[in-house]
């Protein structure tokens, strides 16, 4: 099967469009973000120079691993009910597109805003610690590792949350049912990161190396599945073909 | 012209679960067509078009679709050749006409977009609308954006569901001249009304749905199938001997009083019995007011059939 990067394209720019002028869906994507830089920002910010060496054995900085879990899941809860709701869905099926053009060309189009926006909050955290934290703090935090994993972690993550949103996205008949369950879908990955970010779980190379194959296998099994599940008539009549 | 079928639709039939959606239908609509579908709410006709456009899958019997055999293998080809304007457009209000457009064309993979475009935003008269956003338009003008998107893979089959639904006279007569225009360019027209005129104005041939197919032919032909000929005469006064003046007239059948100085004659041919009934009115001294062709029209042999159906029922 080939797929047409036209119309891939198509799809992909015409979503990016509508979410510039989705005043709602740019601000629910401004909100969460927003809470999650927030919250270990003030964290940070309270702890004292003679408290730093402290942060050694955390891992503060993956907590905002989060993002990339948590934006996608809204955003690409809304891509296929939205356009179900909108009547916007007939009309694209009824082109030649593929299910999996459709499926891939909305997925990337979550996926660029999504990790985007999860790099640059990193980076705002980055400088407001550099800038604002107390001596010794900055030094503490940041550690190359985790910086290491923030990067390569993000754009897992997003994808993996994506498909899940987007399989939930293709069966749901309401977007706030669909965002809602989209969000439950992405606790458990939070909570993974959560858990490693408080040294609960200890991170080493062996769980990333394990984690990150098992985000590779499940973004790549993601599309295929999501395809599969994407119905036609189901998503035009509502009853199964 | 292209003497194979456009469309040929075996037998074909959808059911969802114990409802039928319809059943049995096959007929054949010829390349450069005007085909009304007409039916009742829920007798099947949007389904009938969403099934012929591989949106869904029929439940048995076949069909190929601008000269390609419907099946899911063939889903994407049958696509690139037709194309569904469904009953509400169903744009993207928040993006301009012309970035609807631009999405359309590359999903359609059209080569040259930009004249297409144009060329399709004068087909339908927005080229002066195109940088509005669709979310600020008419519903009339949202629906021919809706034709100007249907238009720019250059369809051979042509799918309109509802076209006129919810407008206004003036945006109908608008949307009316557009499909006349494109069944003159030899566009193959698969249109589903309720408008019964409508579809007596635009269509070479319609066909009556109500889960399965009731009657398929020209609107003429349907007429004379259902109804009889007949003339209307009506006179200033009663006629004396009306079986006298009527009776043995060349191609009138009999005839039945309608009011009291009116007259209404099944006739075999009105060319034939109108000048005759004329000299026979004349002959007899009788003060003609009118002879006329009584002319059943398209929404006639609907109701027919249609009551037709709602008597079976009750029985």
């Amino acid at each position: 099967m080939k797929l047409s990067k036209r119309r891939i394209r198509a799809i992909f720019r015409k979503e990016l469009r509508e979410y510039r002028r989705n005043a709602s869906l740019v601000a629910g994507m401004a909100i969460i973000p927003l809470v999650f830089l927030i919250q270990p920002l003030v964290s940070v910010f309270a702890v004292s120079s003679g408290a730093a060496a402290e942060l050694r054995d955390r891992h503060e900085l993956l907590y905002l691993l989060a993002i990339p879990a948590l934006v996608p899941a809204a955003l690409a809860a809304y891509a296929v009910v939205g356009e179900r709701q909108q009547g916007t869905l007939e009309p694209v099926l009824s082109t030649p597109i593929r299910r999996e053009e459709l499926v891939l060309s909305k997925a990337m189009a979550v996926f660029a805003p999504s990790v985007a926006i999860a790099y640059a909050v990193f980076a705002v955290f980055i400088a407001c610690v550099e800038l604002f934290a107390r001596r010794g703090v900055p030094s503490a935090l940041i550690a190359g590792p985790d910086v290491l994993a923030q990067v390569i972690f993000t754009p897992l993550i997003a994808g993996w949350s994506i498909w899940l949103a987007i399989a939930i996205s293709t069966r749901a008949s309401d977007i706030r049912v669909a965002q809602q369950l989209s969000l439950l879908a992405s606790l458990p990955t939070i909570a993974l990161t959560t858990l490693i970010s408080l040294n609960v779980i200890h991170p080493s190379i062996r769980l990333a190396i394990l984690l990150g194959v098992a985000l590779v296998v499940g973004n790549r099994l993601g599309w295929r599945v999501v395809s599969a599940a994407f119905d036609r008539e189901r998503l035009v009549t509502g009853s199964r073909s | 012209m292209d003497r194979s079928p456009a469309l040929a639709v075996q037998n074909l039939s959808k059911r969802f679960g114990d409802r039928v959606a319809f059943e049995g239908l096959s007929f054949e609509i010829g390349y450069g067509e005007v085909f009304g579908f007409l039916g009742p709410n829920g007798a099947g006709k949007t389904t009938t078009v969403r099934t012929l456009g591989t949106l869904i899958a029929p439940t048995s019997g076949s069909a190929t679709v601008a000269g390609i055999t419907l099946a899911p293998e063939n889903g994407v080809e049958i696509r690139r050749r037709i194309a569904i304007m469904p009953e509400t457009p169903g744009l993207y209000l928040r993006l301009s006409v012309l970035e609807n457009l631009e999405c359309f064309a590359d999903l359609y993979e059209v080569p040259d977009p930009a004249e297409r475009i144009d060329s399709a935003l004068r087909a339908v008269n927005l080229t002066d609308r195109a940088h509005d956003p669709c979310g600020t338009l008419s519903k009339g003008l949202r629906q021919r954006v809706g034709l100007a998107r249907a238009l720019l893979s250059d369809p051979q089959v042509l799918f309109l569901d509802e076209p006129t639904a919810g407008l206004d006279p003036v945006a109908t007569r608008d949307v009316h001249e557009l499909i006349a225009g494109l069944g003159q360019s030899g566009v193959t027209i698969f249109l589903t009304t309720h408008r019964l005129e409508e579809a007596e104005r635009l269509c070479d041939r319609v066909a009556i749905l109500n889960t399965t197919l009731r009657t398929i032919g020209r609107p003429d032909e349907l007429r004379d199938r259902l109804f009889t000929r007949t003339l209307a005469v009506k006179t200033v006064a009663p006629l004396a001997d009306p079986d006298h003046i009527f009776g043995g007239l060349p191609a009138v059948d009999g005839w039945r009083e309608d009011g009291a100085a009116g007259y209404v004659l099944a006739v075999s041919d009105s060319a034939v019995a109108a000048p005759a009934v004329a000299r026979a009115l004349v002959a007899a001294d009788a003060d003609v007011l009118s002879i006329g062709e009584a002319r059943h029209s398209l929404e006639d042999v609907y109701l027919e059939m249609i009551d037709e159906d709602a008597e079976v029922q009750r029985a």
